[in-house]
């Protein structure tokens, strides 16, 4: 690693390490000299923002564990002890508390970034996945954690979501059994997650590491979306963006240590503070805000998916596939042509076509029918034909862990030959409503699950997984491509002078006599 | 910049979503506090007239087990009134050299002595209701001091569909109206040191502000903290937006 052509350092003590360990030319690579696009805006500054959050959360966690008990008698007074009698206990233990969610925030606007800039598209789909990796992982772990203090919340969260897992069939109940460690949310539990909780931030900290690694490889996307292609487009890292991190990172701090300091218990739910009573159940069970958006994903499927229903789906999929996944639309069926299906592979597409648009209109009818008013006449005789076939439980559980796959696999779904949203005035439109998608579905997940709020939490699900698997494809196939600047150089040009144009515009505008 | 600061906001915006509606009861008015703000600090006086009310009232019901007498001088009394204090109530300690369990006066670190021996008991004695813990209720309920101070003046002649049993109170501030405990306070049955009125009202919001400092005892230092440390970070804020500024001057 970086022993090849090093340059030798003029301290005569670096220079000894250096010599035997290349830790000061590869940091100097890395972080020092590293050419960085010029033209990064304030959101590029979340994936250093997120590094300092993971790294507070080490920190006050080890700390926390010194004074904690993993044990259900004593778990939930152990943090009390914390914030009454450890000497600055109640500092670590809010800092770590209300880490957890500027950590979610942090990486939340980090993500959002990389969507609306388009930061996962080719040749950066591994970093993005690893990065979704580490988001996945960060949910396992909040959750873990927040079990912990073995309050209201951290019992009744436990049980509702450790449950999930018993809808898959077969093997779920043992699977529920085998996390629990027992035939309910108990000590073992406790402890398992206890252990599990210290040991999962290590992981994501060594996916980071990956992660990072292949930004470095890569190098970073920028607002643009154009690769630099010269020396005129980058400038070193350090000491443009450490400082430039720096102040973006003491502002983020600001608003983290409002809540920390002012606010502690604001984003978190008061139950919590009454300690864990397997016997009594909460009004409401609501997880971290952070956690909101899945669970509203989770709660709005309230239905089964009886067989109509699933070969409606097919056919109305069918169509999309063919009509927007392609670009250019097959002459037959595909999936026969594939697998050489006599007769079936000789159907012109002319015809196949209306036939599946018929099938999924009366299947998604039929079925819509059973699945979301049963209690109607007709709906009990056309139940005969639709058996369930995935209970209204499973395929929360699916939609839910979809909605992270939807992520996972969005660099393979997205072929638009621009990345950032500011070529893409199409694109720009979807991804903003995915934004307010997601804060609609935050919002519902926090409400009570009856009434309008599942009509809107299904309506916001059904665009978040309309814009990755419908919207992307259409907009792969007919979004115009708009001619992008020759290099990041002149789009900095070209950006600098219409700000500048505009502010003549303005200062025009405000004198009008001097003008004339 | 300004996509991000929409961004924000929208984050901002969510913070409401975590505060849980309860029931139907009417949503406990907002109250003018020593400890509000970011500078509050709790009122001493206050304190010491609630940690008066809970004694000789809730006291005779509800438990206040993560509390130790030796807390008390937060609250401004002197070792020697804390000892006093302690000194008049009894614990179990023991076994003794001939390990025999033995009673004896409490001490400043012993826990505040509970009404009941457990929850089994408390509950026989309250018609089938738990008198909660009160050590963290300011923080267990939404509302917090708010809560406490609404319930306790919000007893009412029963009205609308609500149907009360035996042991059975209404409260416009419960949720479900219904409350096993009756109304604890009436005027004058706890006689001031001070020169404090001594009314239902006075005593509910002494006693929730003795409350919400058992459930958060390090508020004043951790508001002073936090003071230090947002202008801390502000200052270093400018400095290093400066910094970038004169850094990327040349740049563009």
């Amino acid at each position: 690693m970086g022993s090849g052509n090093r340059q030798p350092f003029d301290n005569p003590v670096i220079e000894w390490v250096d010599s035997r360990l290349p830790v000061f030319t590869l940091m100097n690579k890395e972080y020092g000299v590293f050419p960085t696009q010029k033209n990064f805006n304030y959101f590029w500054n979340f994936g250093a923002i997120a590094m300092v959050m993971l790294i507070l959360m080490l920190v006050t966690g080890i700390t926390l564990a010194m004074h904690y008990a993993a044990n259900t008698e004593i778990a939930f007074s152990s943090v009390e002890r914390i914030m009454r009698d450890v000497n600055f206990g109640w500092l670590i233990r809010y800092m770590h508390m209300n880490g957890a969610s500027f950590f979610f925030i942090a990486v939340f606007i980090h993500i959002f970034r990389g969507l609306y800039y388009g930061s996962y598209k080719q040749p950066r789909e591994l970093l993005w996945m690893l990065g979704v990796l580490i988001l996945l992982l960060m949910m396992a772990t909040a959750f873990m954690g927040y079990v912990l203090p073995w309050g209201q919340m951290s019992f009744w969260g436990a049980t509702v979501i450790t449950n999930l897992f018993s809808a898959l069939p077969l093997v779920g109940p043992a699977i529920v059994e085998w996390l629990w460690g027992g035939f309910a949310v108990d000590n073992a539990t406790l402890n398992r997650f206890f252990s599990l909780h210290y040991l999962l931030p290590f992981v994501i900290f060594a996916v980071v590491f990956l992660h990072v690694w292949a930004l470095h490889v890569t190098g970073s996307n920028n607002p643009s979306g154009i690769e630099p292609n010269g020396p005129q487009d980058t400038i070193p890292f350090h000491p443009y963006y450490t400082m430039k991190d720096t102040a973006g990172l003491l502002l983020f701090l600001v608003a983290y240590c409002v809540f920390t300091f002012f606010m502690p218990n604001a984003l978190g739910h008061p139950d919590n503070y009454i300690e864990a009573n397997p016997l009594v159940t909460p009004a409401h069970i609501v997880p971290e805000w952070y956690f909101l958006p899945f669970y509203a994903i989770l709660r709005a499927v309230t239905f089964d998916t009886n067989l109509l229903l699933l070969a409606g789906l097919v056919c109305a999929g069918y169509l999309v596939v063919v009509n927007l996944w392609f670009m250019e639309k097959p002459s037959n069926c595909p999936i026969a042509k594939t697998f050489d299906i006599p007769l079936l592979k000789d159907i012109p597409m002319s015809k196949l076509e209306p036939l599946m648009a018929v099938g999924a209109v009366l299947f998604l009818g039929l079925g819509g029918l059973v699945a979301f008013l049963p209690d109607m006449g007709v709906s009990k005789i056309v139940s005969v034909f639709a058996p369930v076939l995935v209970e209204a439980k499973l395929g929360g559980v699916l939609a839910m862990f979809g909605s992270i796959a939807m992520l996972f696999v969005l660099p393979f779904i997205d072929r638009h030959p621009h990345r950032s949203a500011i070529f893409r005035p199409w694109f720009k439109i979807a991804v903003l409503a995915l934004t307010i998608d997601f804060f609609l579905l935050m919002y519902v997940g926090g409400k009570p699950a009856e009434g309008l709020y599942v009509l809107i939490a299904q309506a916001a699900t059904g665009y978040y997984f309309a814009f990755f698997l419908i919207v992307i494809p259409f907009l792969n196939k007919y979004e115009p491509r708009v001619p992008l600047p020759p290099s990041i150089h002149q789009y900095v040009l070209d950006k600098q002078a219409k700000k500048k144009q505009k502010n003549d515009d303005y200062m025009n505008a405000l004198k009008p006599e001097a003008a004339e | 910049m300004r996509l991000l600061s929409a961004f924000c906001l929208g984050l901002a915006l969510m913070v409401p979503v975590t505060a849980i509606a309860a029931g139907d009861a009417e949503t406990p008015p907002k109250q003018e506090w020593h400890f509000s703000g970011p500078f509050g600090t709790y009122d001493r006086g206050a304190l010491q007239r609630g940690f008066q009310v809970y004694r000789q009232v809730c006291a005779a019901c509800h438990s206040m087990k993560l509390l130790s007498y030796r807390n008390l001088a937060d609250l401004g009394y002197t070792e020697a009134q804390i000892k006093g204090v302690a000194a008049e109530y009894t614990v179990e300690d023991g076994p003794d050299d001939e390990g025999e369990m033995f009673e004896r006066p409490a001490l400043p670190s012993d826990r505040f002595v509970s009404p009941y021996p457990n929850d089994a008991a408390a509950k026989y004695a309250n018609n089938g209701a738990l008198p909660p813990d009160m050590s963290l209720l300011a923080k267990a309920r939404g509302g917090g001091a708010d809560y406490i101070y609404a319930i306790l003046t919000g007893y009412e002649e029963p009205h609308g569909d609500v149907h009360l049993l035996d042991g059975q109170h209404y409260n416009k501030y419960m949720p479900g109206h219904v409350i096993a405990m009756a109304a604890p306070l009436s005027d004058g049955i706890v006689a001031y040191g001070d020169e404090s009125p001594t009314t239902v009202d006075q005593y509910a919001r002494d006693v929730s502000e003795f409350l919400m400092w058992a459930a958060e005892p390090k508020m004043e230092v951790r508001k002073q903290t936090g003071i230090k440390a947002i202008l801390f970070l502000l200052a270093f804020f400018g400095i290093m937006y400066a910094v970038k500024k004169k850094l990327w001057a040349d740049l563009h």
